[in-house]
């Protein structure tokens, strides 16, 4: 069997000085679509912005590898360009910076060469009719005025012109109406496929329903508590996070 | 360091810094006095109303005091600076008529290749005088007047005197009378009724020598519907001793006329920059000032427009970046005096390496200007925690029926901002560029194209080695 995509081996994080991670040990292996659970406060989050590198998650011991590479040792920038992508839970505006100059630039920056601007155009055409955005969106500036839906869309489209060898969703279901999270989890699944590892970071069930995980596992107080098959959403589903001493339950609010 | 050498750029982000072999039709001397100014006077073989004028307005200049607010100008020595400096014995109509140091000078600035491209006319001084000039042909035909200043006063003498010192008289403040005792070159310009002058004219103004003095004066004379577009660039050389740029701008923009003025001024941190400049907007008519300030140590302006007939507009975009070293005390004035004018100030500051940037900015409704609307807008932007931005705003409504708005927001840069993209594998230094970038887009894109490509290089330039 080839090595995972991504090996995670007791890797502790602090933030602020603060541990949040105490050990946690995780593989995905290339080409599975893994579900991260667990209730509010477990270190889900937190492991997300770990693994992109964001300098205020200091991880404090263990290991991660990406591909084989110690991720520790790489900046943020270096993570993407090395093909992880971290589809965030709460997307940042960049007043005045255009959705289509951000893309491009992020684009050129992913491969480390220019696409050519007739190439991008075709690119972007087609990856937006699959996330459902008019045209017009290219001229908005960078999540500014955005909906909740339309950021998380974003987030997905982005990933689809970056085709990352990793991508891990941090609750990108949150906040959705349900044909947000349909046409959102659509895109993820026209992604799904032998060259793409996945990380879905979810409290609910929910999404779960339109992504299919190979693997699930639950977080709880900062260690992965549980690993299972699908099944283990199902009965996540029924009986929340209780027998994890969270009283949350993880069928979708609504 | 040496800084004596030609061709040594000691500031690794300034591109402008190198200086050509001085080369001068006369001999310089440094100083000022009334002798001075004579002299001036008679090399250009003025009229004696001319030399009466700048002799008064020494005068005026020698009973003021140097201003205590805006920036520190404790060390600016009068005394120190050259008033005039004569660098060729005549204006080329062609680049081939320009003295060859001074033409490779504009050549490494990009002038000749700009004016090919996309400019109507272009006016290039350097020191204190135009070396180079020319008009498009179909505009001369027109009427169009683009010359420099001291051309028109010959050739132009009584269109000149009517305008002349109207807008802004030597007794305005201590650098408009400098100006006036000892201004040399700039521009004169005089668009007739209802001539649109379709692309920009353009001047661009180069220092060259150690503790020069540069006194452009520019008057621009918009008839009754017509419109042009002016447009300014400014550099120097990096040099230990300080120089001193104070150039006197006046503008009429008569009935229904538009005018735009758009200045990319990016002088080296060795030069203090103190300007005057004013606009007089009639009725229907509609003043643009495009400011952006980018370099100098000091930099004390603040475009202003005077509305003085009805429904008469105004408005100022401005834009200013100090990095290490620098001051930019910019801003704006807008004067109300008839019954439904508008203005809008918009104001965007970034500060960098310990640089500082203030807002300084009058809003005025005088008595009888009905129904104005004034809106203010600025927003900084700090780079580091070294940096430093301030807004004074100063407001005074003489009419209850105004309706004026003002907001002021200073920002950080967000470290989340700055994940966000490197996570999309931006390095940071181009997380940085983006972010300034889209600070400065609303103003960006009010300028053409080539200018605002132009504004963008010179800001990542300035931030280029600023990330650690």
């Amino acid at each position: 069997m080839p090595d995972p995509i991504l090996k995670i081996t007791g890797l502790e994080v602090a933030v602020d000085n603060t541990p949040i991670l105490k050990g946690v040990d995780l593989e995905v292996p290339q080409g599975e679509v893994h579900a991260l659970m667990g209730p509010n406060g477990s270190g889900k989050s937190t492991l997300a912005y770990a693994l992109a590198g964001h300098p205020r998650y200091e991880i404090t011991g263990g290991s991660v590898l990406f591909g084989g590479e110690d991720l520790a040792e790489m900046a943020a920038d270096e993570r993407a360009q090395k093909g992880l992508f971290l589809a965030m839970q709460y997307p940042v505006e960049v007043p005045g910076v255009s959705v289509m100059n951000f893309l491009r630039t992020a684009v050129n920056a992913s491969r480390g060469e220019e696409i050519p601007v007739r190439e991008f155009a075709k690119l972007f055409k087609e990856k937006s009719a699959l996330l459902q955005f008019d045209p017009s969106f290219s001229d908005r500036y960078l999540n500014e005025g955005f909906s909740g839906g339309e950021k998380k869309r974003h987030e997905i489209l982005q990933m689809a012109l970056l085709e990352p060898k990793f991508a891990i969703l941090d609750e990108t279901d949150s906040g959705l109406d349900v044909d947000a999270l349909r046409i959102v989890s659509e895109g993820v699944n026209a992604q799904r496929g032998p060259d793409l590892g996945c990380l879905i970071i979810t409290h609910y069930t929910r999404i779960l329903r339109y992504i299919t995980p190979d693997v699930v596992h639950v977080m709880f107080e900062g260690r992965i508590a549980q690993t299972g098959g699908p099944e283990l959403a199902e009965h996540l589903e029924d009986k929340g996070y209780v027998e994890f001493g969270s009283h949350e339950p993880a069928n979708a609010p609504n | 360091m040496s800084t004596a050498k030609p061709e040594i750029d000691i500031d690794t982000t300034y591109k402008y810094g190198w200086h050509d072999p001085a080369n001068y039709v006369f001999e310089p001397k440094k100083g000022l006095n009334a002798d001075v100014v004579r002299e001036i006077s008679a090399l250009k073989n003025e009229p004696e109303w001319m030399t009466k004028f700048r002799l008064r307005s020494l005068e005026i200049f020698e009973s003021r005091e140097i201003p205590d607010w805006g920036g520190d100008l404790s060390s600016l020595d009068f005394q120190d600076i050259f008033y005039f400096i004569r660098a060729a014995d005549h204006q080329g109509r062609s680049w081939d008529d320009v003295p060859d140091d001074i033409r490779n000078t504009f050549d490494r600035l990009g002038i000749p290749e700009a004016e090919q491209k996309f400019l109507a006319g272009v006016s290039a001084q350097y020191e204190s005088e135009v070396v180079y000039h020319s008009i498009r042909e179909d505009l001369e035909e027109k009427g169009v007047i683009f010359c420099d200043t001291d051309t028109a006063l010959r050739e132009h003498e009584e269109l000149f005197r009517e305008y002349w010192a109207t807008v802004i008289p030597p007794g305005d403040n201590t650098f408009a009378a400098l100006n006036s005792a000892v201004w040399s070159g700039g521009s004169f310009i005089w668009i007739p009724p209802g001539v649109q002058v379709d692309i920009p004219l353009q001047a661009y103004f180069r220092i060259n020598a150690e503790s020069m003095g540069q006194f452009e004066r520019t008057l621009i004379i918009c008839e009754p519907g017509s419109y042009v577009h002016y447009v300014e660039g400014c550099t120097a050389p990096t040099y230990s001793a300080d120089s001193l740029h104070s150039a006197v701008v006046e503008i009429i923009v008569k009935k229904g006329a538009r005018c735009r003025y758009s200045t990319i001024q990016n002088w080296s941190n060795n030069v203090y920059n103190l300007v005057t400049k004013r606009a007089v907007a009639h009725e229907d008519a509609v003043m643009e000032w495009i400011d952006g300030n980018l370099g100098s140590k000091l930099t004390m302006k603040y475009p202003a427009v005077w509305m003085v007939g009805p429904r008469a507009r105004g408005e100022v975009l401005s834009v200013a970046m100090a990095g290490p070293g620098m001051h930019q005390d910019a801003g704006a004035k807008m004067v109300h005096v008839a019954p439904d004018t508008s203005s809008t100030i918009i104001s965007k500051s970034i500060s960098q390496g310990g640089g500082r940037t203030s807002y300084r900015g009058l809003v005025k409704v005088e008595p009888g200007a009905r129904r104005a609307k004034a809106s203010v807008v600025c927003d900084a932007l700090l780079l580091d925690e070294d940096s430093r931005s301030d807004t004074y705003p100063y407001m005074d409504i003489q009419e209850e029926d105004a309706s004026i708005g003002h907001e002021a927001t200073v920002s950080k840069v967000a470290d989340d901002q700055i994940f966000y993209l490197m996570s999309r594998g931006l390095s940071e230094e181009a997380a940085m560029a983006m972010i300034v970038r889209g600070f400065i887009e609303p103003i960006a894109k009010e300028l053409p194209m080539e200018y605002a490509v132009e504004l963008n290089r010179l800001i990542e330039l300035q931030m280029e080695g600023s990330i650690g």
